[in-house]
Formats: structure tokens, C-alpha cells, sequence
């Protein structure tokens, strides 16, 4: 591991201008963390659905990524990619209709509000 | 036709049974169809009869070459369980006799339930209750035996019990039923330890291997099968203590007072011994109790009929009587006298059965004796038949009951004195309480409001056949060589010996003429006699209190044993579950608390969750590393 006080200046610039996986992880955490957070803070079922996307996008990031950097390129994270768009997509599909479903029966889409399971 | 007979003897029991469906899922409603289909299979099962009774008289079956024909019902394990059809002579006088008592019930049954709304169900339950006797007297193994031994005991329930909407009815059915049940119990058991011991419960193999086994191993365990076996009969064929269903079994229509009492439901017991004799009679302690259970069972009855009132149950009372008489035959080691005794008795009851049940009806259901009178003259067809049987029963030569009874009393006294004793003494009290029922209430004056009359046409003729088989059946028995046809080990040359036959008649000549003294001439009051006996006569009045001490008993023993447990179960037992269920709901309550609804906060702890894994797994991986240190 490199230690953060040793870099120079010109370690900073380098890892400023030469794109690398590193750049690639660290949006897709970026992402990643506005998402949760916006899942966890938002009260309406919609922006909550769409912070879920959000993170399953960083995720999709890191599947490609990590693809383009493999020794021997076999286009396997791209196609989980693919498949966890498809699948982000029913569920986006889904959640939407739930949420309609949710709204003309209750009248809400407020989460704090739906707590029928409150144990 | 006899062969015919012989290989489809396994249709005797299986036409009734049908008639029994049919009635029941289909013609229920309609009385006359329902009476039709019932008396129609009764006959043809009673053709049957005859042909496999010839194919005995004719003798290609014998009792030590009997007919047999099984198929495999059932296989557990490695226990195959086999029913079939058993033929040998006394098969062949049980079909004989229940299938004649069966199809004149149900003839005198068209007359007696003709304005009763649920005739159809009363026709189908007396085809079902042939069918099981049936079916139990022509069984191969004592597993067959049994379950047909339990119909037979439903089918008394329901019967006796048709009258649901009576409440003694209702009673008397439950104890004729839990009373039986008791002595089944024992059977059961029995049954069980004839498997364990022999690994079959055929009748033939058992009889094969039984000699074997007594040579090798003696009796110990064979005594404790047999006296466990012997519950049930006690139980089924009203042997004291088991007795006091019998009585009460009254409660049900007539005709099938007449069917138990006479041919399906008591002697069961008494076939089950004969049918297993082979066991009993190999175990002299056993005969022994069999014999002082019956000759006990027979006095102790007569006693209690000479003081009782209502018309049937002084034939109830009789009947146990009687049936003590088989087991003592039984138990003095003539198989022969035993059944020959079933068989005249079976019809001579049968036929006081059914006068009874004209007379009551006639009545407008007015059982007490003392309340009748005079019927003499209302009822002539009936008085007469009621004469036969009464003599009959009485033992007066030559009606039936005189072979039979000489032939009970003859064996007694080979191997007993006291025992012989025993029963002369039944004998005379026999003839003295059935005098006493046909003079009270067939002689005298007519009282001012008796409503009798003579019974219609479906009611007498089977009076009538009845009558006459009563008549006949001891003649034809002690002549044609009833002995030579059912016996066991040797034959017995039937004579009637002079000394015991003339001092039994001479009894019950001496008991007719006290009883027409005290009913009929009046020379001494009856209630003088009554009560200078005392305690006696009110024992005898209350039945020995028997019914009395089972309350007690039962009140005492199991209510408060029952009491207990019931504490016990109340405070124990579901303490315990509603303790587990109090402590379950109040953890849930805790828990609930983190069950709040909010999807949110379910993502958060989620989400530290998976935090809190990574940093474990970082510092461990850590740990790792600095273990290793510099291979890293």
C-alpha cells in the first residue's frame, strides 16, 4: 500500500490525468453513496426507486470495469451488466406499479406512513 | 345343490350386508321396498343355510374334516391376516338357527314397525346385524372373529338404541355398548397373546399346533390366553358381573329383544368358546372357571326374574339364565349339550320374545304383568304359542327344552355334584318364574280397560313357525343325533338318564303346580310370601343392587380419579402450554419492537450490518497478515 503522505506532486498529477481503475471505482462508490443515502432519507416511494437504481448503476459500473481490466477480456462483466439491467428494469417496472397501487389505496406515497407490518 | 350350497357359503353373510346397503343408500324411505329387499336376502341366506345344513347331514363336512375357503385380507409386515369361511357342523347349526330367527324377526317385524316412520332404518340395521353374526360364526381366524364380533356390537348399539329420541334408550344402548366393550378389551388382549405365542390365529392351525405346544411347554401362559379370551364372552353373553346390559336392552323395539337375545348378538360369546373349545378344553382350570361363571351366572339370573314386574325383563333375566346354562355346559366339557342347548333355546326365546312384543303392543305399551290378565281369551293364537314356549323352556318332555336341558344337566352331574346341583335348582326356578309370567298374565280376570287383541297376520305366523320349531327341534335333535354331528373328542352316547331327566321333570311339574296355587287358585297371597322373605325378596327385587354398586363404584373410583386428572390437566398441563404461550407472546413483544414497518429503517440496519461484516472481515484479514508478516 502506498502511503498518502509520501506522494509528490507529480504522483498527484499523474493519478489526475491518467484515467484507471481506480478512477472507475471510485465513482461507481460515489454513486454508490448517494444512493444509500438518498434511499435512506428520502420519503417518497419514487425517488426511493430511483436511488436504488442509482446504486444498482454503480454496481453495473464496477462489473464493467473490472471486465476492461481483466487479462483476458471475455466480455463477462459486460453481460452481467446487461443481465442486472434487465432485471433492474422489471423491478423498476414493478416497484412503479406497486407504488400506483400503493397510492390509489392509500392515498400516499409518503414511506413513514406505510407501516401495516409494524410488528 | 349341496356343493352349491357348500362353496358359496361365504354369500350367507354377504347377502344381508347387501340388503343393508341397499337399504340404506337408497330405499330408506320407502318402508314396503325396504321390508322386501330385507326379508328377500334374509331368505336366500336362509336357503343357503339349509343347503350347507344338508351338506352336514349328508356328511361330506364333519367337525374333524371341516370345509374351508380363505383369501388373504390384509399383510403387515409379516403377518398376513386371511377371512374366509369355516364349515363344520356347528358352523352349519349356527347358520341353521340364525338365519331362521333372523328371517322370522324380520317377517314379524313387517306387522310390528308398520306405523313407525323409520322402519326403512330399522330393516337395514337388522340386515346388518344378521350379517355380522354371520359373518362372525362362519369366521376362519380369531382377527376375523373379532371385527365381526365388534358389528355385532355396533349393530346392538343402533338397534338398541332406535329409539334415539328416548332417553333411556339412548342409555341403554351407551351401556350395552361400553358394558361389551369391557369384555372385548379383555378379548383383545387375548387375541394378541394367541398371535404372540403361536405366530397364527387360524382356527386349524392353532388346533394343529396346540397339542405340540401344551406337550413342550405346559399351559401357563395358554391359561392366562384363555381366561382373557373368556372376558369377552363374558362380556357379550351376559355372564355375571358383565350381565347388566342385558336387562336394559329392552329399551329397543322387540323384535330385536328377540334377535340379541336369541340368536345374533348373545350367544356369540358362547359360539366363541365352543368355536375355540379346542384351547378351553385343553386347560381343566379354565373349564373350571367357565363352569362356576356359568352355573353362578344361571342361578343368580333366575333369582332375580322369579320378583320382577315388566314382561320382558323377566325374559331378559331368563335369558342370562340360560346362557349360564351353555357356559356351564361348556365348562363340564360337553360341547354338544352346549350347543344343542343354544340351538333349542334360541328358538323357544326367540318365540317368548316375540309373544311378548305381540302382547306389549296389544297393551299399548303396558309392560308390567300385574297390569295384564285374562289375555287368554283376547289372545288365543298368542297364548298358545306363549304355552309352548313357556313349557318349552320349562323342560317338560317332549318339547325342547327337555332334551337339551337333560343333556346340560346329564354332563353336569358326570363331573360335579355341586354344580349339578346348581342347575337343577335354575331348572326349577326356571319353570316356577315362566309359570308365574303365563299365569299372571295370560290367566284370571280380563281387567275392565285392556285394550288387547289378537295381532295381526305378519305378527302370528312366525309365532307360529316359531311354535312348532319349538316343539320339534329337541325331538328331531336327540333322534336324528345331534351328538354324532357337533361334539368334541369323543361322541357321547345321548340317553336320557331316568334319575336325572324324572327328577328335573318332577321339579318343574312341582314349581307349575306351586305357581298355579299362588296366581291362579290363590291358595297362599303372593305378597305374604313376599313378605315374609324380607331382605331376600327385596334383593332379589333390586337385582342383587348390582347396578347400584357400579354406581358406586364408578362414582367413587373413576369421578374422583377422573377429578383429579382433570386438576392435574387443568393446572399442570396447560399450565405449562399457556406459560410456553405467555413467555412466547411477550418475547414477541420485544422483538416487535424492531418490527416497526418503516422500510427505511429496515435499509439502515441493514446496511450496518454489511458494514460492520466488511470492517470484521478487514480487521481479520488484517490479523491474518500480520500473523504472516513477512511471507506476505
Amino acid at each position: 500500500m502506498t502511503d498518502p503522505f509520501s506522494l509528490t506532486a507529480m504522483d498527484i498529477f499523474r493519478f489526475a490525468t491518467h484515467i484507471g481503475l481506480t478512477h472507475y471505482l471510485l465513482l461507481a462508490a460515489l454513486l454508490f453513496a448517494i444512493g444509500l443515502f438518498g434511499l435512506l432519507t428520502r420519503r417518497g416511494i419514487i425517488p426511493a426507486l430511483m436511488c436504488v437504481e442509482l446504486m444498482l448503476n454503480a454496481v453495473n459500473i464496477n462489473l464493467v470495469a473490472f471486465n476492461h481490466y481483466l487479462p483476458m477480456p471475455d466480455h463477462s462483466g459486460q453481460l452481467m451488466a446487461i443481465f442486472s439491467i434487465a432485471v433492474a428494469a422489471a423491478e423498476i417496472a414493478i416497484g412503479v406499479a406497486l407504488a400506483f397501487r400503493v397510492y390509489r389505496d392509500r392515498n400516499t406515497v409518503n414511506l413513514d406512513d406505510l407501516d401495516h407490518l409494524k410488528g | 345343490m349341496f356343493d352349491f350350497a357348500l362353496t358359496h357359503a361365504w354369500l350367507i353373510p354377504l347377502l344381508p350386508a347387501l340388503a343393508f346397503l341397499i337399504i340404506g343408500l337408497g330405499t330408506r324411505q320407502d318402508k314396503d321396498t325396504s321390508a322386501k329387499i330385507a326379508i328377500t336376502m334374509s331368505a336366500l341366506s336362509f336357503l343357503l343355510a339349509l343347503g350347507v345344513a344338508g351338506a352336514v347331514i349328508t356328511r361330506p363336512v364333519v367337525m374333524a374334516d371341516p370345509f374351508v375357503m380363505k383369501t388373504l385380507w390384509a399383510k403387515v409386515g409379516d403377518i398376513e391376516l386371511f377371512m374366509g369361511v369355516l364349515v363344520d357342523p356347528l358352523t352349519a347349526m349356527m347358520l341353521f338357527v340364525v338365519t331362521t330367527v333372523a328371517l322370522l324377526v324380520q317377517i314379524y317385524s313387517v306387522g310390528y314397525m308398520a306405523h313407525d316412520p323409520g322402519a326403512g332404518r330399522f330393516f337395514a340395521f337388522l340386515s346388518l346385524f344378521a350379517s355380522s353374526m354371520l359373518g362372525l360364526v362362519l369366521s376362519v381366524n380369531f382377527m376375523q372373529m373379532y371385527a365381526f364380533w365388534e358389528l355385532v356390537g355396533l349393530c346392538s348399539y343402533l338397534l338398541i338404541g332406535f329409539y334415539y329420541y328416548k332417553d333411556s334408550a339412548r342409555e341403554a344402548a351407551k351401556k350395552a355398548f361400553i358394558t361389551t366393550r369391557i369384555g372385548d378389551f379383555g378379548m383383545l388382549l387375548g387375541i394378541l397373546l394367541v398371535q404372540l405365542t403361536f405366530g397364527t390365529l387360524d382356527f386349524l392351525e392353532l388346533k394343529a399346533l396346540l397339542p405340540t405346544y401344551i406337550w413342550e411347554t405346559g399351559g401357563g401362559i395358554l391359561t392366562v390366553i384363555a381366561l382373557l379370551l373368556f372376558i369377552g364372552p363374558i362380556g357379550k353373553s351376559g355372564q355375571f358381573p358383565l350381565h347388566v346390559w342385558l336387562p336394559d336392552a329392552m329399551e329397543g323395539p322387540t323384535p330385536v329383544s328377540a334377535l340379541i337375545h336369541a340368536a345374533t348378538m348373545v350367544v356369540a360369546g358362547v359360539y366363541l368358546v365352543g368355536r375355540a373349545y379346542f384351547l378351553f378344553s385343553a386347560l381343566p382350570v379354565v373349564l373350571e372357571v367357565i363352569a362356576w361363571v356359568g352355573g353362578f351366572t344361571a342361578i343368580f339370573a333366575a333369582t332375580i326374574a322369579i320378583t320382577q314386574r315388566p314382561f320382558k325383563r323377566i325374559l331378559a333375566y331368563s335369558t342370562i339364565s340360560q346362557l349360564g346354562y351353555m357356559m356351564l355346559a361348556l365348562g363340564v366339557g360337553s360341547l354338544t349339550a352346549s350347543m344343542f342347548h343354544l340351538m333349542t333355546h334360541a328358538f323357544f326365546k326367540a318365540l317368548l320374545f316375540l309373544c311378548a312384543g305381540a302382547v306389549i303392543e296389544a297393551m299399548h305399551e303396558e309392560a308390567d304383568i300385574f297390569k295384564m290378565g285374562g289375555l287368554k281369551e283376547r289372545m288365543p293364537v298368542t297364548f298358545r304359542c306363549m304355552t309352548i314356549g313357556v313349557l318349552a323352556i320349562a323342560g317338560v318332555p317332549p318339547l325342547a327344552g327337555f332334551f337339551s336341558k337333560d343333556a346340560i344337566l346329564a354332563a353336569a352331574a358326570e363331573v360335579s355334584t355341586p354344580l349339578y346341583i346348581l342347575a337343577t335348582v335354575t331348572a326349577f326356578l326356571t319353570a316356577f318364574y315362566m309359570a308365574r309370567l303365563l299365569f299372571v298374565a295370560f290367566f284370571g280376570e280380563v281387567k275392565p280397560d285392556c285394550p288387547a287383541q289378537e295381532t295381526n297376520a305378519w305378527m302370528r305366523w312366525p309365532l307360529v313357525v316359531l311354535a312348532a320349531l319349538s316343539v320339534v327341534s329337541g325331538v328331531w335333535g336327540h333322534f336324528a343325533g345331534f351328538g354324532e354331528w357337533v361334539f368334541h373328542g369323543p361322541i357321547t352316547e345321548e340317553h336320557i338318564s331316568w334319575q336325572i331327566a324324572g327328577t328335573s321333570v318332577a321339579l318343574t311339574l312341582l314349581a307349575f303346580f306351586l305357581a298355579y296355587e299362588i296366581y291362579v287358585a290363590k291358595r297362599w297371597s303372593s305378597y305374604e310370601i313376599s313378605r315374609r322373605l324380607g331382605v331376600l325378596y327385596t334383593l332379589s327385587y333390586n337385582k342383587y343392587y348390582i347396578d347400584e354398586i357400579y354406581t358406586v363404584i364408578r362414582n367413587t373410583f373413576v369421578d374422583k380419579f377422573g377429578a383429579v386428572l382433570y386438576w392435574f390437566d387443568l393446572h399442570i398441563v396447560d399450565g405449562i402450554v399457556n406459560g410456553l404461550a405467555r413467555f412466547t407472546g411477550g418475547l414477541s413483544g420485544v422483538l416487535g419492537l424492531a418490527e416497526n414497518g418503516q422500510v427505511q429503517r429496515y435499509v439502515t440496519v441493514f446496511y450496518c450490518g454489511a458494514i460492520a461484516l466488511v470492517a470484521y472481515s478487514l480487521v481479520f484479514a488484517w490479523l491474518v497478515l500480520s500473523v504472516l508478516g513477512g511471507a506476505f
